[in-house]
């Protein structure tokens, strides 16, 4: 058991936990500071596959910018009285997670039954494959189509959540 | 090394706790933080998958779900307030004006 295996399964078990007590927390705002933990853990995990750049901007983005929203919007809305994950309809909900573990039974036992991993193919690919310097040569070379209409989509997004959160509809 | 498929099971676990979240979940707020549990879940298998191919393209395709994840939530957020200034709850069995 190396340190690397130790990381993984210790950010592993942060976030299978983060995950469960954002579903299940009753307070909107422990579910956001619970899915915050979970992003930063699974930033601990991308680091675990040398992805460092996937690892930094999913802290940067996701952890921070995203989440920042999130808890704004919470804190701006009134907060609702109590709605559990089991509040009303209470058959049709413990339904729900029933069927949610069957599928979750049979993913598993689908990624179970395949062809048995290899491990890394080699470590220098992967390491080399993650760095900024990398995955910025192929968005400025293969990918810079996409590149620029991403940067289009975010400002058409920004301005269409100005103009939708700033006026009343009729 | 951790084998690939540890990577994949906690992806499947946090894609299910996002569905389940989804439809179980009544306030808006949550059903949305939901719906990025399980982006995130695909993003973890994306990743996965790239390093242990050795394969550059699994990451670049995250980088995209990123911003358009982004992009997403400030849209859908706006969207949320606006229905709550408009019916002044985000329970989503009292939104019901699309039917009729």
């Amino acid at each position: 058991m190396n340190l690397e295996s130790v990381l993984f399964y210790v950010f592993a078990a942060v976030s299978v936990a983060a995950s469960i007590f954002v579903v299940s927390s009753k307070s909107p705002v422990i579910s956001a500071l619970s899915l915050i933990v979970n992003f930063a853990s699974l930033a601990g995990v991308y680091l675990t596959l040398y992805a460092q750049f996937i690892a930094v901007v999913q802290v940067i983005v996701y952890a921070g910018a995203i989440m920042v929203l999130f808890l704004f919007v919470i804190m701006l809305i009134k907060p609702e009285s109590d709605l559990g994950i089991l509040h009303g309809h209470k058959p049709f909900k413990l339904l729900t997670i029933t069927v949610g573990l069957i599928v979750l039974a049979q993913l598993i036992f689908i990624i179970v039954s395949g062809k048995p991993s290899t491990t890394l193919t080699g470590n220098s690919a992967s390491v080399e494959i993650g760095t900024v310097e990398k995955i910025g040569w192929e968005l400025m070379t293969n990918y810079l189509l996409p590149f620029e209409a991403i940067g289009f989509l975010l400002l058409a997004a920004s301005i269409g959540a100005m103009v939708l959160a700033k006026k009343k509809f009729e | 090394m951790i084998p690939v498929e540890h990577y994949l099971f906690l992806s499947a676990f946090m894609f299910i706790t996002g569905v389940i979240g989804v439809v179980t979940r009544r306030n808006a707020i949550v059903v949305f933080m939901s719906i990025e549990l399980m982006l995130n879940s695909a993003n973890l298998t994306f990743v996965a998958f790239s390093s242990y191919l050795g394969n550059i393209t699994g990451q670049l395709v995250v980088f995209f779900v990123m911003a358009v994840a982004a992009a997403e939530a400030a849209v859908g957020l706006a969207i949320i307030i606006a229905i709550f200034r408009n019916k002044l709850t985000v329970n989503l069995d009292e939104i019901n004006i699309l039917k009729w």
